[in-house]
């Protein structure tokens, strides 16, 4: 048996499960989970593969006995609460989005919501078959009923790899932009008001409507739409930066040509440790490779080694400078 | 610039060609090809361990094994690799133990698993899911479903089951922490002919 495996029989399996299903009940019931509460468990699943298994294991006998909803008396009065209710928490997000989601709950299964913390990453499986992959910072919904599937992206990046089904269009929603698919793998970052989708396969139909108007186009492959609060491009991505920008489903941040500046900012997307540039003559110094995403120092240190920078390590940031 | 090709090779070492599993289709993997394997798993640990106080323990070294191998290099064929890892895994602990002579272990090795055989998962994925999970869910103590019930059927959230059950948030919480440990053992781990109080 495995060194690690002994050290482990401090603590039984059964310790293990139970603890497990703390972690499991705090994070999906409790409703008050926060980022914090993330990087602990992050942590303590990492410690081991029991933990890391034994976690695996009671949430998905947790997630099993959600098939219990299906035995819920449907009580005439809740169809019309639900929506109600979900319209006044939605309604900051803008009316447009809260008509969809009005007639969205109607009859609908509960929607369940998921999150990531910092440098968190998870697959999600759809019963369909679709996959859905978070990566850090993200925070998304899903609601299904007869007709559509429907995930709502809060913040964060998903990558979309989903199963057609003509008769169960897929749509995204992501503030006031819609993305159906129509046989696709994509990718969708949001932060604030910015929404950046590619599309690596397949084809999808993106839509977006504000207080101005109606705007529809249909993405092929290579397509990367940017919208910000203003505006809306579309423009054609080679396919290799669409493959590096999804070295995170891989743990790597893969960067060509990018700026001293632009790597520190993506490397705290997934770091509790910033990492700061204090010195603007430094901002622009060319980085290319793949890096660990979730390893600020190991970055730190090359750009010690190759560019000479000095680097000062604090509690919770690394500062460069020259 | 040499910069470029020493990150690169950093990034090397991480199989960026990308044969391995990631890390959440490992975890996705492991719920839905190994998982479904506990019961037979636990039966065979069973038949072929004496103290069954430790067969608990036992399965989690296999999952541990299994899961680091996977990591690897995924199994094209789950059961067989499984059943390897764990009858390895008994002749190890047979032999270092020392409770049984070393002729024993090599009995051991010859031990027949029917591999192939259809398990106890096999009907437990045909039989009807909300059933399975409606049968273990009456299989908790009494005030535990009862929260479970509230939670997973009526949609409520702690604190309306709290209200609901006249007893404090703390206690919800613990039987609800309880209601899906035991879940996890009646689903995964137990067949019918190996079930114990719950």
């Amino acid at each position: 048996m495995s060194e690690a495996t002994h050290q482990n029989r401090s603590q039984s399996a059964a310790e293990v499960r139970n603890r497990a299903a703390d972690w499991i009940v705090k994070r999906h019931d409790r409703g008050d989970w926060t980022d914090s509460d993330q990087v602990q468990l992050d942590s303590w699943l990492a410690e081991t593969p029991a933990h890391k298994i034994a976690y695996l294991r009671v949430e998905a006998a947790w997630k099993r006995a959600d098939r219990l909803g299906a035995l819920r008396q449907p009580p005439a009065a809740r169809n019309r609460i639900i929506p109600a209710l979900k319209f006044v928490a939605v309604a900051a997000a803008g009316v447009v989005v809260c008509g969809v989601y009005l007639s969205m709950t109607w009859n609908t299964a509960p929607e369940k919501t998921y999150v990531t913390g910092v440098g968190g990453h998870e697959m999600l499986t759809l019963r369909d078959g679709s996959k859905i992959e978070l990566n850090t910072s993200t925070t998304l919904r899903i609601a299904g009923n007869d007709t559509k599937r429907i995930v709502s992206l809060d913040k964060g990046e998903a990558y979309f790899q989903i199963v057609h089904d003509d008769a169960h269009p897929f749509v995204v929603l992501a503030g006031e932009h819609r993305i159906t698919d129509l046989g696709t793998k994509f990718l969708v970052r949001r932060g604030g008001d910015n929404l950046r989708v590619a599309l690596l396969e397949g084809q999808a139909q993106f839509d977006t409507e504000d207080g101005h108007g109606k705007q529809q186009a249909t993405l092929n492959p290579g397509d990367v739409v940017v919208a910000t609060a203003t505006s809306l491009s579309i423009t054609q991505a080679p396919s290799q930066t669409l493959t590096d920008e999804l070295g995170w489903r891989r743990g790597l941040l893969v960067f060509r040509h990018a700026t001293l500046a632009e790597a520190a900012a993506e490397f705290n997307r997934y770091n509790l440790k910033k990492i700061v540039v204090a010195d603007s003559h430094i901002e622009k110094l060319n980085i290319n490779g793949a890096l660990r995403a979730n390893d600020p120092r190991a970055f730190a240190r090359s750009m010690k080694t190759f560019f000479d920078i000095r680097v000062e390590e604090r509690p919770d940031e690394i500062v460069l400078s020259r | 610039m040499t910069k470029t090709t020493d990150n690169n090779r950093e990034g090397e070492t991480l199989r960026l060609p990308g044969t391995a599993m990631t890390e959440p289709e490992l975890d996705a993997w492991f719920v839905r090809e190994v998982l479904p394997l506990e019961a037979s798993l636990m039966q065979f640990l069973n038949r072929n361990w004496r103290d069954s106080s430790e067969v608990e323990d036992f399965c989690q070294d296999v999952y541990v094994k299994v899961y680091e191998a996977a990591r690897q290099e995924p199994p094209k064929s789950v059961r067989p690799f499984v059943f390897a890892i764990a009858r390895n895994l008994l002749i190890n602990k047979v032999k270092r133990a020392q409770i049984v002579p070393i002729e024993t272990a090599a009995d051991l090795d010859a031990l027949n698993i029917a591999v192939d055989e259809p398990g106890a998962e096999r009907s437990a994925i045909a039989r009807d899911e909300l059933r399975a999970v409606q049968s273990a869910l009456e299989r908790l103590p009494r005030r535990c479903r009862e929260a479970v019930t509230l939670r997973k059927i009526e949609g409520l959230s702690m604190r309306e089951i709290a209200a609901r059950m006249g007893i404090s948030l703390k206690t919800v919480d613990a039987h609800l922490v309880e209601g899906s440990a035991l879940l996890a053992d009646i689903l995964y781990s137990q067949t019918d002919a190996t079930r114990k109080k719950a």
